[in-house]
């Protein structure tokens, strides 16, 4: 998770390029708007038709009544008075339209956020579990942090940006034609140098901003590695060699970064000051043509240039030039946000589980005769409905001949069969990587198997349906997740509509009521950050506690006793003990003394059953199993 | 604060200090360029004369390049300060932390010292370039800007006197109201961001339990208060353009009028009043001016927010290592006895600051070969960590070849102690370079000797670039029991005087513990050894074997001895043996 952070920025800078159609899907999302959408476009127009007015109304104020008023006696103001008020008015209804504008992007943009962050989770609930198992949890993260925030400043603040400021250009470019076609001309031409100053400017920038963020990543990385292994570096005396290799480090991403920085700021002085050199030549050829009565072309008339035109056309060019450094940024944060969105519907297009099971769990009631009927109630005796056809639950699990990989060229099971018979506890033991896991893996369907058959008290698991073949089965692992909020809320994970009772019961037969008791609130403790306030062992008497109140007839326990110490481990293997009673249990685990009992035995090895049978029979055979128990093998 | 974070600037003190010069260069450049603008249209345009036009044009381009020239110097400068102020308070503050001890660790945890090397650092940095190039540049504009319009027509100007105010007060309500919602939000995050890892990391128990929709209601829930906030402070965030705009247009109005009627009373004549390049040049500073006021208000929630982080990296800088070598420090190690003295110790910043030992006394000769045993929590870990002096006793004494730990030289008592680590780290890197941080010169012979005696050679030489191998970062490329082995080895190969091993062979199977052990007996005799376990095959031949329950020694003695005396021991024996060996974890 940690790791994260840097190498997901420069993964984010590596994968520039967004894919094709991501705009029009992204659009499609805004389009739920559509009617906001059109009222914010139109007062971005209003509001940049005010601000063009502004800077065409220098001309108007100097040709039309500053040099009129001039050459009068007695000047009358009353014109100019009523003129401003006009403006008044323009102004207002541009300040208005910027704000109803802004404010509605504020709603439209984190609505459409929201709805996007809420699709990217529902649709990842459904994920199979193949899709968590081949990504790192940094990878998923990071389409809810950095992409999502990319997007999330493109959308309510690049986005609109760059709409008012091409606008407003647009707007700027039809006014200086309106007033000269050949210094309009001109300012164009200027436009395309600067464009390319920019552009060469940036292609520098960017080869020194890869490899800024390459030297972030590195020495972040190195940071990361060291401070978390403090501890070792500090019994090994390794501080000064450390430095020594941080210092390496830390003066590359100096270089880098001071080169990347340096031409970042210096873009705005160059844009900045091109429109000035522009400002010149525009007012001497400007001038010149005045001076000389040169014919100009436009399309507000054509006449010869006045003083007043030449000082709007002045301002109007300043105000073109402007923005463009502006785009060239915010366009930046669009490319960026564009390759984070379509990573972002990559996550979104990823295929959800599929389910054509159609078998159900139902609810049954048992008459005298032993006939059973669906009922809507909770009767605590449930049955699969096929149809209409009803079979009661048992707990008889078969596996028939599975072969399975996750790869389809690499199988990692051959040839499993198991029979477990309801009530009946089956235990599997292997070194790691043998397929024990893979099996439980297979029952709930986590993943579908190659070849075979496995069937659930006589069903072909395919034919029920994912969620109802989950709710029969209880799984408790060795890697407890506990989530943020109270102890009893933890415990209902496994059954919401469990009363309070029912959840301290359920604590009770896994032993843990006694500590949650000790707990500073008792049941109403809250958890945080997977309970790491509790110790190992505590957080999987809590797991065993979800389970038990679940209460399902079949139970999958793999090595949920393996990381706790031993004198921990019998409180817990009570508290299995309890829990085991009377259902189908699968068993995985290391310390051959929880599974001695055990009515089957399978010993597993290269994703092969090699040898089965019970505790006697295999100590009998003095197989592996044998080797094993006596510790003349060791599994590693 | 500023002023001591600004010390780290050190060689890059000049470059910083620079930029606030050549960027004044550059705004009193800018502030002329429009007076110049406006002597062009009212000497050149206006009276119709080329060489003039042509003089004032090409005085602008001039100043246009000097101006660009400063701003490329300081824009040069700025980088230089801010990145190598970035780099030197990055290394100090590595640097420092390499001083820590592990009870300033435990008081920062490892996570949040990350996050101030990286995050905060760089948040620093960009509020130090700030500083030095758009914090000076703000007020300067502003400042610069109205004394040339207050030159221009004093009168006139005092329009901005008037409009300034409401500005700067709209803004500052704005910051005001907004900033707390932000902050509100930024947390909101972390509590998204949570609920999306729970669910990622228990996607197996959300899919046995199906509880998709459980979940997404917990998750639409946490994105809705985002929402909700998010969309509060944009609305009041709404405000800015529109206020920034209202005071432009304002200005602009007012502008016209009493322009228009100065310059029909002088009769355009900028040597009496006002000329119509002069208000041309007025509506330029008006942009300026109000330009300024704007960023000088987003200045200030910037600073804001580095503020905290400059707060958060002084912590770090400040925190002195509660580890201090003492004067006139020991440096040699004499053996490896240890002796505990009546030692009381607590962690400061965890626990509350329980005393999790109490009262502990114990005598261990050099040589021998010692098994501590006892549930989790019991202080293992906590009694021998105070061995390295990795912490400090709060009573009682820990001595080391008979000389109080706290005389050493940290490092030299550190080095004759090898110390494997319950939570052992790999570093990325080579096999070979991680073991030689226990010896950097090591040989090629002594490494592989080293593993050979922590039974890591059979299967480092079973990989296909043996040595050579590349260990991932956390050492996930190699199992539980081989890193344990390899932790050993590079522990091993500092030839230490006193090795201390935290439940180290937990992933190792017993067969291979038993020869662990058995090579520690025959290869390196005359090292103390201590042992802590969970099994009590692993300690049963140590010499002595101590029973920690609760903070204190339950008792001490060896196998045979324990067997008969404590009830503790035989119980954990036998609940590890009644059902035979096995016990393979």
């Amino acid at each position: 998770m940690h790791r994260g952070g840097g190498r997901h920025k420069a993964r984010a800078y590596a994968g520039m390029k967004p894919k094709k159609g991501t705009i029009k899907r992204l659009l499609k999302y805004v389009g739920e708007y559509k009617f906001r959408l059109i009222l914010v476009l139109i007062c971005i127009l209003v509001s940049a038709a005010a601000s063009v007015a502004s800077s065409l109304f220098i001309q108007t104020l100097i040709d039309d009544y500053v040099l009129p008023l001039l050459i009068e006696a007695n000047p009358n103001f009353g014109g100019l008075a009523s003129a401003l008020c006009g403006m008044a008015v323009i102004f207002a209804t541009g300040i208005l339209a910027t704000f109803f504008c802004n404010f509605t992007m504020a709603i439209v943009a984190q609505s459409t956020l929201k709805d996007i962050r809420d699709e990217m989770f529902e649709k990842m609930q459904n994920f199979p579990i193949k899709y968590f198992d081949t990504r790192t949890h940094g990878d998923v993260m990071s389409h809810y942090t950095n992409d999502a925030d990319t997007l999330r400043q493109m959308i309510s603040q690049s986005l609109p940006n760059l709409v008012s400021s091409v606008i407003s250009m647009v707007a700027v470019l039809c006014s200086m034609l309106y007033l000269s076609i050949p210094l309009t001309a001109i300012v164009i031409l200027f436009t395309v140098f600067i464009l390319l100053s920019i552009k060469f400017v940036a292609g520098m920038s960017s080869k020194y901003f890869m490899e800024q963020q390459k030297a972030i990543g590195d020495a972040n990385g190195f940071i990361e590695e060291m401070i978390n292994g403090m501890k070792v570096v500090k019994v090994f005396c390794y501080e000064k060699k450390n430095i020594e290799l941080f210092n390496k480090k830390n003066e590359h991403l100096f270089e880098a970064s001071n080169i990347a920085n340096t031409l970042a700021i210096i873009t705005m002085p160059i844009v900045g000051n091109l429109g000035y050199a522009m400002y010149v030549v525009i007012a001497v050829i400007g001038g010149a043509m005045a001076l000389h009565g040169v014919f100009n072309p436009a399309i507000g008339g054509s006449s010869v240039l006045t003083l007043g035109t030449i000082a709007s056309f002045l301002t109007l060019s300043r105000n073109f030039t402007n923005p463009i450094g502006q785009i060239s940024q915010q366009l930046n944060s669009v490319i960026m946000a564009m390759a984070g969105a379509s990573r972002i519907f990559d996550l979104l297009d990823e295929k959800p589980e599929e389910d054509h099971g159609s078998v159900t769990l139902v609810n049954v009631k048992e008459d005298a005769e032993g006939n059973i009927t669906e009922c809507t109630e909770k009767t605590g005796h449930w049955a699969w409905k096929d149809g209409d056809n009803l079979i009661p639950l048992r707990g008889k699990i078969n596996l028939n001949e599975v072969d399975f990989g996750y790869d389809e060229d690499k199988l990692v099971l051959h040839d499993i069969t198991i029979y477990a018979e309801p009530g009946q506890k089956v235990a599997l033991v292997g070194a790691t990587g043998a397929g024990k896991t893979t099996i439980t893996n297979l029952i709930n369907r986590f993943y579908d198997i190659d070849d075979g058959k496995i069937s659930y008290d006589g069903i072909n698991i395919n034919k029920i349906k994912k969620q109802d073949l989950r709710r029969s089965l209880g799984v408790v692992l060795q890697d407890v997740n506990l989530f943020t909020g109270t102890v009893m809320e933890n415990i209902r994970y496994g059954r919401l509509d469990a009363t309070d009772e029912e959840c301290i019961e359920a604590a009770k037969l896994a032993n843990a009521d006694g500590f949650i008791r000790m707990l500073p609130d008792g049941y109403d403790t809250i958890l945080e950050g997977d309970g790491s306030g509790l110790s190992q062992g505590q957080r999987q008497l809590i797991s065993i506690a979800r389970a038990a109140v679940a209460d399902p007839p079949v139970m999958i326990l793999d090595e949920a006793t393996s990381s706790i110490d031993t004198r921990t481990e019998s409180i817990v293997q009570r508290g299995m003990d309890n829990l085991m009673k009377g259902r189908t249990v699968f068993v995985i685990a290391h310390r051959l003394s929880t599974i001695q009992n055990s009515d089957v035995i399978m010993v597993m090895e290269n994703g092969r059953i090699i040898e089965r049978g019970d505790h006697n029979r295999l100590m009998e055979e003095k197989g592996k199993y044998y080797q094993l128990y006596t510790g003349a093998f060791e599994l590693e | 604060m500023i002023k001591k974070l600004f010390s780290y600037a050190g060689e890059y003190k000049k470059y910083a200090l620079a930029t606030p010069v050549l960027v004044c260069a550059e705004v009193i450049l800018e502030i002329m360029i429009p007076m110049i603008m406006a002597l062009l249209i009212d000497q050149g345009i206006d009276r119709g004369s080329m060489p003039t036009i042509l003089k004032y044009g090409g005085i602008l381009v001039v100043f246009a390049l000097i101006s660009l020239l400063f701003g490329i110097a300081s824009g040069r400068t700025a980088a230089m300060g801010s990145t190598g102020f970035a780099k030197n308070l990055r290394g100090a503050m590595f640097e420092h932390v390499q001083d820590y001890s592990f009870a300033n660790i435990d008081k920062f945890s490892t996570a949040s010292i990350v996050t101030r090397l990286t995050t905060d650092i760089s948040s620093v940095q960009m509020a130090f370039q700030m500083m030095t190039r758009i914090a000076m540049r703000a007020p300067m504009m502003l400042v610069f800007a109205l004394i040339a319009a207050f030159r221009i027509d004093s009168k006139i100007s005092l329009i901005f006197l008037v409009v300034l105010p409401i500005l700067g007060v709209g803004l500052f309500s704005i910051i005001k109201l907004t900033f707390p919602i932000f902050n509100r939000v930024f947390k909101k995050y972390d509590n998204l961001n949570g609920v999306v890892q729970e669910n990622l990391y228990g996607m197996r128990v959300v899919k046995s339990f199906n509880r998709q929709e459980y979940e997404t209601k917990k998750f639409k829930m946490a994105s809705g208060e985002i929402y909700n906030d998010f969309v509060k402070a944009e609305k009041i965030l709404a405000f800015n353009a529109p206020l920034m705009q209202f005071s432009m247009y304002t200005c602009m109005i007012l502008l016209s009028w009493f322009g228009a009627r100065a310059i029909v009373a002088c009769g355009n004549d900028a040597a009496i009043g006002l000329s119509t390049g002069e208000l041309i040049s007025l509506f330029t500073y008006v942009m300026q001016i109000l330009m300024s006021l704007m960023i000088i208000s987003m200045l200030g929630v910037m600073l804001t927010m580095a503020k905290a982080s400059a707060e958060r990296i002084l912590e770090v800088l400040e925190e002195e290592s509660t580890l201090q070598d003492p004067e006139n420090p020991v440096y040699e190690v004499k053996d490896g006895s240890i002796s505990f003295e009546n030692v009381h110790f607590s962690y400061k910043h965890t626990d509350g600051g329980k005393e999790v030992l109490t009262g502990i006394n114990l005598k261990i000769e050099s040589g021998q070969t010692i098994g501590i045993i006892g549930a989790t929590g019991s202080a293992k870990s906590s009694l021998v960590q105070l061995i390295p002096r990795l912490y400090d006793v709060d009573e009682g004494c820990v001595k080391v070849g008979g000389v109080d730990v706290r005389h050493y030289h940290v490092e030299s008592l550190r080095q004759q102690i090898a110390f494997v680590l319950q939570r052992n780290t790999l570093f990325s890197g080579t096999i070979k370079e991680n073991l030689r941080w226990g010896k950097e010169d090591a040989t090629d012979e002594e490494i592989e000797k080293a593993c050979k005696l922590a039974c890591a050679d059979e299967f480092i030489s079973k990989f296909e670039n043996g040595y050579d191998t590349y260990i991932e970062q956390g050492g996930t490329n190699v199992s539980g029991g081989q890193k344990q082995r390899l932790c050993i080895a590079r522990a091993i190969l500092k030839n230490p005087k006193i090795l201390i091993l935290d439940d180290s062979t937990s992933a190792v199977d017993m067969k291979t513990d038993a020869l662990i052990r058995q090579a520690f007996a025959t290869e390196i005799p005359d090292t103390t050894k201590i042992i802590i376990a969970q099994r009590i095959a692993s300690v049963q031949d140590a010499d002595q074997i101590i029973i920690m329950d609760d903070g204190k020694i339950n008792a001490v003695g060896n196998h045979e001895y324990l067997m008969e005396n404590s009830d503790i021991y035989r119980e954990i024996y036998e609940s590890q043996n009644r059902q035979g060996g096995g016990l393979n974890a």
